[in-house]
């Protein structure tokens, strides 16, 4: 399984470093999105420092549907979803992959965000490690939920406008929980951000077990 | 073994859809079978089936001796499936493509190169992403799979399929070889007289059921060009 998910997690990214949407489109809309909330909220600087975690999550959160559909058009060309099944490849190896691809793009993705934020909130990290720690089991999370949902749409024509009708509602656990640890990092606060990593933790571990018993079902279906 | 493949009134569903309505076939070692009919005949879904990703809903389909009713993992694992499409990822190139095909089937990494460089796959096409091939080309990529793979069945949709004459030789060289090596090959075609200068026995579909079966002329041609002959129009 675990020589399974390196194959397809190299093969992913490999393909995403070639073709670069992840860069060009991906990443500029997350960027832009951040923008674009500065804008709406006004030039208040705590108002923006207040709301920053929870745009942040959003962006974050909008970035891994866009993500998680890329991922599946990648086996979305001629036949390669075939490819894949008839190789007799581990299903769970697939889906570890393909989560962890997402959640590799998805980190690089908040290194950029951070940065951007830092420039346009004004807002500085207090306790780096309660963010580091969110930001990581947030994005298993995120990651293994939004592979999971990627699976269960992909066979079908509406797939685009599908997957975050149902992935979105999904996430919002992580969504609230990241956010509200990010504020405990961002103000200082470490017992009101750790609460929340009791939401974290355990939705990324549920997600991972469910997504390596159920993607190969999944597979076969669509 | 006796039959490498072996339905009996096999009946799969594609969705909702009906694949194969009773399907009767059997596939002997070293045998190959050309499934010629009509489009929407059934001969993919057959193809498809034996390569255990159709389920069989119910009858008999066993493939190398493995229930495909109870174990398709494991049926996948020992056939190779060239399908109409030839199931690569454009940005990566051939050898990549055929590197990811093989380890993800836990075939040996040191086939990659060999295999390509018998389907002429060679120098600059190997580091060319295959997006940039032409579809003769890749369907030789494809074809490296199965050669690297070396698969005890080897399953053909439609390979003559925009292929050239040279490529043309080059598959009946290949599937002459596996035989040679104790593979059994199933293939479709739309070409009927090629189909069975190819073959031992040709099936034919029609609704999703065998409708005829006749006798190829394959060992013929064979024994009439000489041991080793592989000369199909």
């Amino acid at each position: 399984m675990w020589r399974d998910a390196l194959l397809v997690a190299g093969k992913d990214l490999r393909i995403e470093l070639r073709s670069r949407v992840a860069l060009w489109q991906v990443l500029p809309v997350a960027v832009l999105s951040l923008v674009l909330y500065a804008f709406a909220l006004g030039p208040v600087r705590h108002t923006l420092a207040d709301a920053a975690p929870g745009l942040f999550w959003l962006a974050v959160l909008f970035s891994t549907v866009l993500a998680t559909q890329r991922s599946f058009a990648i086996e979305a060309g001629e036949g390669t979803r075939d490819g894949l099944r008839a190789s007799g490849i581990d299903p769970a190896g697939v889906f570890l992959g393909k989560a962890a691809a997402v959640a590799a793009e998805l980190i690089a993705l908040q290194v950029v965000l951070w940065a951007a934020m830092t420039v346009l909130f004004g807002v500085h990290v207090r306790v780096p490690w309660l963010a580091l720690v969110a930001s990581v089991l947030a994005t298993i999370g995120l990651a293994a939920a939004g592979t999971l949902y990627g699976a269960l749409s992909a066979g079908l024509r509406v797939r685009e406008t599908l997957l975050p009708l149902l992935v979105l509602p999904v996430l919002a656990p992580v969504l609230l929980a990241a956010s509200r640890t990010w504020a405990g990092a961002l103000s200082g606060s470490v017992s009101d951000g750790v609460s929340w990593l009791r939401v974290l933790g355990p939705f990324a571990a549920v997600y991972l077990v469910i997504g390596i018993v159920l993607y190969g079902p999944l597979l076969e279906a669509g | 073994m006796d039959h490498v493949v072996l339905l009996r009134g096999a009946v799969a569903l594609t969705g909702r859809f009906p694949a194969l309505s009773g399907v009767d076939l059997s596939v002997g070692p070293g045998e190959v079978v050309s499934v010629v009919g009509a489009n929407g005949a059934g001969k993919t879904s057959l193809l498809r089936t034996c390569a255990g990703l159709v389920p069989v809903r119910s009858g008999e389909a066993v493939v190398l001796g493995i229930d495909l009713r109870e174990d398709p993992p494991s049926v996948r694992r020992r056939v190779g499936l060239l399908g109409h499409a030839p199931s690569l990822y454009d940005e990566l190139n051939a050898l990549e493509n055929v590197r990811f095909a093989l380890r993800a089937a836990g075939s040996p990494a040191d086939r990659v190169g060999p295999a390509l460089e018998r389907v002429g796959i060679t120098g600059r096409l190997t580091k060319t992403p295959v997006a940039g091939l032409s579809a003769g080309q890749r369907r030789r990529v494809a074809l490296a799979v199965l050669v690297g793979r070396a698969p005890e069945l080897w399953l053909l949709d439609e390979p003559h399929a925009g292929l050239d004459p040279g490529a043309r030789g080059l598959l009946a060289e290949l599937v002459a070889e596996a035989v040679a090596g104790g593979a059994s090959v199933v293939f479709s075609s739309h070409e009927p007289e090629l189909a069975g200068a190819m073959s031992d026995r040709q099936v034919a579909m029609a609704g999703g059921r065998v409708a005829d079966v006749t006798e190829g002329s394959r060992r013929g041609k064979l024994s009439a060009v000489g041991e080793g002959g592989t000369h199909v129009a």
